[in-house]
């Protein structure tokens, strides 16, 4: 898809893409037959640009056909280059930064006033801390006991310049969080089981809103990619995408 | 118009479960009532506009008709992506409502004059303005955003604004309101609190309204100026993006477009600080 489409964000796509696949495959109760069903929980991609990784796990989870994924980026489709609301199964659609949590928060307010069970599930980059519109959410959040959201941080560790410690220091986040009032925890973002684990509603505090950090690589799986910023930006030529599909291919089989 | 706007809120609210009111810390001897009244509806924000927008925005997602509520600039610029993004785009039900429209709080300086505010949201494709000149076109506006929920903007100014209507008006997008009869030849169109610099200026010109405006109502504006010599628009905003260019934009390039005469307020009053009234007439609003 990014390679056809001449895109960007392949590093923040495969970042993120083990998480996603975890929350489609065990742990959103989703209908891709009823996609605006009244009862489902609600997932948010707040890191807008990472959208390849979701509309991949919608089109495996049967929201549409996997053969629109070939338009995705091209002109006149509806899978824009950031995740858009227009896209079946897409509650939000995000580009700009820090927008996804506080709207998140709306609903999942709006979920306890109206006395349903249904959880929502925003995903934010670690970069996007540095948004006060964040911090405001988070202060909410936990001010009025929104233990039906859940918040995932893909700290892959890695911004748009340079690495997040250098840029604009998140550390300590864990003990930041608890003492915004959240429950947190932290998780290998690329373990299945101990993701399937971390995300299950079971597994957190009942009264606190779930803080879930996520230990994760950016461009996880593909050896020229991994932990490099400028995969952040670059279109993968059709030799490198050989390369990659091969590398991935492979650890998928060992 | 304040007063009018809460008590119209209320009274809606009894027969609309959907009205929710997210204030940001703001509303004092104001929105206790709609507070005490519904308790599940009323959320205090505190001083977080972008999160309050984008929570407002998350609200109506799910069915709420969410109205945001603070002071002059903070409802808007603060939070002006949130509004463009998640409110406008997704055309969601929020209403952010600002009191002190204009330099209705003159006295507390530039951070608190919204002489800009038309700009930003007239700029936003699904966005309808509603600016009410008097309270009773207050309640009129607001009738008419309950029945019609969508991304809007109602601009207030404070409390004790003179009443011009005798009654409740009809209101409808784009569609001009007589609150003075006179000469038809050349007349007087206000927007928002200006309404009153219009009627004190007009002579012997019949005076309209326009309320309920928007980018998707500009298509309505060259048959009513077609009725008209001459248009004086009148405007508590800077002229910059502002109501007389909006109606101007509307028949550029064509011969109507010379019938308008935009008054608005000079952006010298920027730095300033005075009564409202003064800086009205500093502005050039009023004589």
């Amino acid at each position: 898809m990014v390679t056809r489409a001449r895109a960007s964000h392949i590093g923040s796509a495969l970042s993120i893409a083990d998480i996603v696949a975890v929350l489609y495959g065990r742990i959103l109760r989703v209908d891709p037959s009823a996609p605006d069903h009244s009862e489902r929980d609600r997932f948010i991609l707040s890191k807008g640009h990472a959208c390849v990784a979701v509309y991949a796990a919608l089109a495996e989870t049967g929201f549409f056909d996997s053969a629109l994924l070939e338009t995705y980026g091209t002109e006149g489709s509806p899978l824009m280059a950031h995740i858009s609301h227009k896209v079946p199964g897409a509650e939000l659609s995000t580009g700009a930064l820090g927008h996804g949590l506080p709207f998140g928060t709306g609903k999942a307010l709006a979920a306890k006033r109206m006395g349903k069970d249904w959880r929502t599930v925003v995903l934010t980059s670690d970069g996007e801390w540095g948004e006060g519109s964040n911090w405001e959410a988070a202060l909410f959040a936990a001010h009025h006991r929104l233990d039906n959201l859940l918040c995932i941080i893909d700290y892959n560790k890695l911004q748009s310049l340079t690495t997040v410690e250098e840029t604009l220091r998140l550390e300590p986040l864990h003990s930041k969080f608890e003492a915004f009032g959240w429950a947190v925890r932290e998780v290998d973002g690329h373990d299945h089981e101990a993701l399937a684990r971390a995300l299950d509603a079971g597994a957190w505090l009942a009264g606190k809103p779930a803080m879930l950090i996520a230990h994760t690589t950016k461009g996880k799986g593909v050896s020229f990619m991994e932990n490099r910023v400028e995969w952040h930006y670059r279109n993968p030529t059709s030799e490198l995408l050989a390369q990659a599909i091969a590398e991935i291919e492979e650890a998928r089989h060992a | 118009m304040r007063d009018a706007f809460i008590d119209e809120l209320t009274t809606l609210a009894e027969a609309n479960p959907q009205i929710a009111l997210v204030v940001g810390d703001l509303g004092f001897n104001v929105v206790e009532r709609f507070a005490e009244r519904f308790p599940e509806r009323f959320i205090n924000a505190g001083v977080a506009e972008q999160n309050m927008t984008g929570l407002a925005a998350g609200m109506a997602s799910e069915g709420y008709h969410v109205f945001t509520y603070s002071i002059a600039n903070f409802p808007t610029f603060r939070c002006a992506e949130q509004i463009r993004n998640d409110v406008d785009h997704h055309r969601l039900p929020v209403t952010v409502v600002a009191v002190g429209g204009g330099v209705a709080y003159g006295a507390l300086g530039y951070s608190h004059h919204a002489v800009q505010d038309y700009a930003l949201m007239r700029s936003m494709p699904n966005m309808t303005i509603a600016a009410p000149g008097d309270p009773m076109e207050t309640r009129a506006c607001l009738r008419w955003l309950v029945a019609n929920p969508g991304p809007s903007y109602l601009r207030l100014g404070k409390a004790g604004e003179p009443q011009f209507h005798e009654d409740i008006p009809t209101v409808s997008p784009g569609a001009w309101v007589r609150v003075r009869s006179g000469d038809e030849n050349a007349i007087m169109l206000s927007t928002g609190a200006a309404l009153g610099a219009a009627i004190a200026r007009a002579e012997d010109q019949a005076v309209y309204s326009l309320p309920l405006w928007s980018m998707a109502t500009k298509q309505r504006q060259a048959g009513q100026l077609a009725r008209h010599q001459s248009v004086t628009t009148f405007e508590d905003h800077l002229a910059d993006g502002g109501f007389g260019s909006w109606l101007a934009e509307s028949v550029a390039g064509t011969e109507t477009a010379g019938r308008i005469r935009p008054i608005a307020l000079s952006a010298e009053i920027c730095d300033q600080v005075a009564s409202q009234a003064a800086l009205n007439r500093r502005g050039g609003l009023t004589l």
